[in-house]
């Protein structure tokens, strides 16, 4: 173990997580997003938006997340969109994490008590009052959990766009492995890191979990 | 530069060999992760301290980090220590073991939950702390848990695509060999990602039937 070379390269690593941090904050916003819109179009009354809601979570949960980055990045152009690399690889990442979350925030509002809507109904409120007052904010409560299963898939996940040159950890790691030929400490430091990242948001969420439920 | 989707078909043979390597992949690394994360939910539960220790660090490890990153470990870890293994058997053991740590945390939790007297009774009639463990405990344990192990499998299709990043030529390699030779990239992932989608849906029929075979035999 060559702690001497650590202690010299950490500083790059931490810039980079950094750029992981931010990389984990943009897509999480952007992918709630996306998943609200998708699961407000796969509940809709109206057809059409169901299709294209159940069409988005079909293809993005049905083909590689690493794949739908190249089509954003290198196919983009042909079809008018110049992205650089950091804005298509949170793009690409939101949209991917997002059809997730669809199914995720899909899923807590439809395990709220059917009776909750029946019963809003018969008070005389619409059916989007219900939506705002009633069921969104008990559903709100059901999916805290989950969101942070997917927040720290989402976290790993941002490893990806190493692959289209953003200087994030992993392209940072791999970088020096192929510098050093340190393969081992360099996934130490690497890895460490991406441990705190994903420790500190866990513990968000967990307190955020906490601060919603009714006690 | 507009689209042309004419070029595709005279790559259907890269695209159609890239198909079949990703399928061995699949197959490969999902045997190792289903197999691998039976031997480690026996090990993290009954093994000696001294095995017990490392193992939880090396499976907490692994489930705290990117599977990319642990792919470079392992391709450019080996060879620094003088193993030089092909891509294909790095990606195999890489996307193998990562999976095998998610099953064996999924297996381990259905251990414990197998009914205590299923092990009292085999061990009753005669049978070994490893018999019982072996022939009554363990297949109860995993086909209670074929369902999400199957979710981990979509899961492994998918993240195959990564091994392409240290050098297996897979379907997302064949794509970008086309594209090499092409220069159109949005044509050849977009044929990469159909091909993804029918052995995705392929897979998920495959396990469908296993889960409906599981539950007629019991």
């Amino acid at each position: 173990m060559d702690f001497d070379l650590m202690m010299r390269v950490f500083p790059f690593f931490l810039e980079a997580a950094l750029v992981t941090v931010q990389l984990s904050i943009l897509t999480a916003i952007l992918g709630l997003i996306c998943g609200s819109l998708g699961a407000a179009a796969r509940l809709s009354r109206l057809r059409f938006f169901r299709a294209i809601g159940a069409t988005y979570v079909s293809i993005i949960r049905g083909t590689p997340a690493l794949i739908q980055i190249f089509i954003l990045y290198f196919g983009g152009p042909q079809i008018g969109i110049q992205l650089d690399a950091f804005s298509a690889g949170v793009i690409g990442l939101s949209v991917n994490i997002g059809a997730y979350m669809t199914e995720t925030i899909r899923g807590a509002i439809i395990s709220v008590d059917k009776g909750q809507m029946e019963a809003a109904r018969t008070l005389g409120m619409s059916r989007w009052q219900t939506m705002r007052n009633v069921i969104i904010p008990q559903a709100a409560r059901l999916m805290v959990r989950p969101l942070g299963v997917n927040i720290n898939a989402l976290i790993k996940g941002t490893a990806l766009v190493a692959a289209i040159s953003v200087i994030e950890l992993t392209y940072t790691a791999q970088r020096y492995i192929g510098s050093t030929y340190k393969p081992f400490e360099m996934f130490l430091i690497s890895g460490a890191l991406y441990m705190i990242i994903i420790y500190v948001t866990g513990r968000g969420i967990a307190w955020l979990d906490r601060k919603v439920q009714i006690t | 530069m507009g689209l042309d989707f004419t070029v595709v078909p005279k790559f259907f043979d890269v695209i159609f060999i890239g198909v079949g390597w990703t399928v061995a992949i699949t197959i490969a690394a999902g045997l190792l992760s289903f197999f691998g994360g039976i031997v480690f939910a026996v090990v993290a539960l009954y093994g000696p301290l001294l095995v017990r220790l490392p193992f939880r660090l090396f499976a907490w490890l692994f489930m705290g980090t990117p599977l990319l990153l642990q792919l470079f470990l392992i391709y450019f870890g080996l060879i620094q220590i003088g193993i030089d293994l092909p891509a294909f058997v790095a990606g195999v053991v890489g996307l193998g073991l990562h999976f095998a740590v998610y099953n064996s945390e999924l297996i381990q939790a259905s251990i414990l939950a197998v009914d205590k007297g299923q092990n009292e009774a085999a061990r009753t009639l005669g049978l070994s702390r490893g018999q019982a463990l072996r022939k009554v405990v363990i297949p109860q344990a995993v086909r209670a848990v074929i369902p999400p192990i199957g979710n981990n499998m979509i899961a492994l299709l998918k993240d195959s695509a990564l091994v392409s990043v240290i050098g297996v030529a897979e379907l997302t390699l064949a794509a970008q060999q086309a594209i090499g030779r092409t220069f159109r990239p949005f044509e050849f992932y977009v044929t990469a990602a159909v091909c993804y989608y029918f052995i995705n849906l392929a897979l998920e029929a495959g396990l469908r039937r296993i889960e409906r075979h599981i539950q007629l035999s019991r």
